[in-house]
């Protein structure tokens, strides 16, 4: 009895642990960055990369969940940004007359933009949760391409009499005061530029909050249970499809969320920039950071934004790099040596814990 | 008329997915893996014919071949550094290694040729076969492209069916383990899929590039995805199937173009697409796979 007792407090002690970790590191990086600004140390360029960074966070953080804790490839994260992005411009554009706090704006476009998210994510989630692995894949793929290509045709403005909608061709007649907000394939233009770096940290401590949350829940764990063995999960009484769906529904909405974050930290946004190319840039943090591991996501976040700035010295021959990179982690992470090398310099780092855990395993 | 006419223009086009397809499905069905670089390949397979083509004054077929000759080893070479390592890693470790190779091929081929667009010669008589009394007009590009397809389709079969190879690729498939003990050498087999992919992806280049004649470093990322549709949507894996996919594909885009909106016709080929999967999940011709517990 005791053995299991100290085993279970070990465990919440673990799980805490890595909580604890990925905030922690959220917050000594927002005070060192405001710390760097404040001496004037930060270069513009970074400056520009801190709003962006926040959104891959909070949308790597939301795929992490659909594919590591669910285990459901998705290749279509950048289509949800695109429609949190467009509706969170809509309404910012929208309530500009109205509420000249750009705070308040964001925050409103954000939890727009991140419901209307949602909303597609169940739309399309009730169907593609029905495939499994590489057919999964493909049609979060389809649905990216669909809604770019859709956002890409559609014309919306504002004014006095509300909004003004028309698909394909621009038929907006606005009247006087009216501004229109998307212009197809030109996208967003002259939006506001009201994201604020303190907000994207606090809507990354929010995912983490959520996702951790949802993690160490029994919803959670009937997630992972459905993605170790989805009959086993169904035989213990598990309704996969609505477990499934709640993960890819929370997942849809954080991209939401980062997109509305995203869209109105750019003046000019066009749709084609939520390509299939962003899904697999933000699949790529996901996976080079550890599938299911949250602290992992952001570093490697954080990591990999940095990286092609900090090899633009390298200039023709960064992206190359980058590449190589890519690929020598894979093999590298996936070689049975490189393994075990990594685990005895784990061993020998933590050698005062084994004792304890020896007697633990009595 | 004009629908017949759109028709064949889309069977030209998915002659072109189709070609593509095969190389994905191929490999997916033997080593079960997406190489998104397939695409990319593609692109490379393009611009050493466009060069063999103009810089060397090659004639049309022996530049072809060279670029076979190019894409092939390319392929082999990608998969013994890339992907042989990670033959038993987890499914997306490989995806983002493809990835990777893709962003590699694409930068290192704007390293090499520079970002700015060139402009493919053109490599069939520009005439055209009249029927119906010259109202119905079919270019030799687009005879020329379909006859390839379904030359390089029976070929492909002949050779999977008629072959030992293909034999040990089809055993390969179905069990990776028992085609071990059966003496047949896995590595081998994978090595020469992709050697036959990525050759055949030289084939789809030209052709694409004699109809749409711009090259750039990224030609090769949207047919990429769109022949990847196909082989879903023919079942991937199954080399019928990525013919089928393919065609149907290019017609559907065509036609999607000519009759409803050419902005939308990408929206529509890949609503297509989910409606497809949503009947049939396991796409057109693919094998459902049932299930032990």
């Amino acid at each position: 009895m005791k053995t299991e007792n100290n085993f279970f407090k070990k465990l919440f002690a673990k799980n805490y642990r890595s909580r604890t970790i990925s905030f922690l590191i959220i917050i000594v990086g927002y005070i060192a960055v405001e710390a760097l600004m404040m001496s004037g140390n930060l270069s513009s360029m970074f400056q520009s990369l801190l709003v962006p960074v926040t959104c891959y966070i909070v949308a790597a953080i939301g795929l992490n969940l659909n594919v590591g804790v669910s285990g459901e490839l998705n290749l279509g994260q950048a289509g949800f940004m695109c429609i949190g992005a467009f509706s969170g411009v809509c309404v910012s554009g929208a309530l500009a007359p109205f509420i000249s706090n750009g705070i308040v704006r964001l925050l409103l476009a954000i939890i727009v933009g991140a419901a209307l998210a949602a909303l597609f994510g169940m739309i399309i989630g009730i169907p593609v949760l029905k495939l499994q692995g590489d057919y999964l894949a493909i049609v979060t793929l389809a649905f990216g391409e669909i809604i770019k290509s859709l956002i890409n045709n559609m014309y919306i403005g504002f004014d006095s009499e509300g909004f003004q909608f028309s698909f394909v061709e621009n038929k907006l007649h606005l009247g006087p005061g009216g501004k229109a907000l998307i212009s197809g394939p030109m996208g967003a233009t002259g939006t506001e530029r009201i994201s604020t770096f303190m907000i994207g940290v606090l809507l990354i401590l929010a995912a983490l909050f959520i996702v951790y949350n949802l993690m160490y829940s029994r919803s959670g764990r009937a997630i992972m249970a459905c993605r170790d063995n989805r009959i086993a999960a169904e035989s213990v009484g598990i309704h996969v499809a609505n477990t499934k769906m709640l993960a890819f529904v929370v997942s849809a909405s954080l991209a939401g969320a980062a997109g509305a974050l995203y869209g109105l930290n750019y003046s000019t946004l066009v749709p084609s920039k939520f390509g299939f190319n962003l899904s697999i840039l933000i699949l790529v943090y996901v996976v080079l950071g550890g599938l299911g591991n949250m602290t992992g996501t952001i570093i490697s976040t954080i990591v990999l934004v940095l990286l092609p700035e900090l090899l633009r010295g390298l200039a023709d021959y960064r992206m190359i790099i980058y590449a190589v990179i890519l690929i020598i982690t894979m093999i590298l992470t996936n070689n049975d040596t490189f393994k075990g090398w990594i685990a005895k310099l784990k061993n020998s780092l933590s050698f005062k814990k084994q004792p304890k855990e020896a007697e633990a395993h009595e | 008329m004009a629908f017949l006419s759109y028709l064949i223009n889309g069977l030209s086009l998915g002659s072109v997915y189709a070609i593509i397809a095969l190389g994905y499905t191929m490999v997916y069905g033997i080593a079960k893996m997406l190489n998104f670089a397939h695409g990319d390949i593609m692109m490379v397979g393009a611009y050493v014919a466009f060069f063999a083509l103009t810089s060397f004054g090659i004639p049309v077929i022996p530049s072809v071949l060279l670029s076979m000759l190019a894409t092939t080893v390319l392929g082999v070479v990608i998969e013994r550094l890339a992907y042989k390592p990670l033959r038993h890693a987890t499914s997306l470790s490989v995806l983002i290694t493809a990835i990777g190779v893709s962003y590699f091929l694409q930068n290192g081929a704007q390293l090499l040729w520079s970002s700015s667009t060139k402009v493919f010669p053109a490599i069939i008589s520009n005439g055209s076969v009249k029927l119906f009394g010259g109202e119905l007009q079919i270019s030799y590009l687009t005879l020329v492209t379909i006859v390839v397809c379904i030359a390089v389709m029976v070929c492909l079969t002949l050779f999977i069916n008629k072959t030992k190879t293909g034999m040990a690729m089809r055993a390969c498939s179905e069990d990776k383990g028992a085609a071990t003990l059966m003496g047949i050498n896995v590595n081998m087999i994978i090595s020469i899929t992709f050697a036959i992919g990525s050759g055949i992806a030289a084939i789809a280049a030209v052709l694409l590039c004699a109809t749409y004649p711009t090259l750039s470093p990224t030609l090769g990322s949207m047919p990429g995805i769109k022949a990847f549709t196909a082989a879903v949507f023919g079942g991937i894996g199954s080399i019928p199937g990525a013919f089928l996919g393919g065609l149907m594909l290019g017609v559907i885009e065509i036609l999607a173009k000519a009759y409803v909106s050419t902005q939308l016709s990408d929206a529509i080929v890949f609503a297509v697409l989910i409606i497809v999967l949503l009947i049939k999940p396991t796409g057109l011709l693919g094998r459902k796979l049932s299930e032990k517990v």
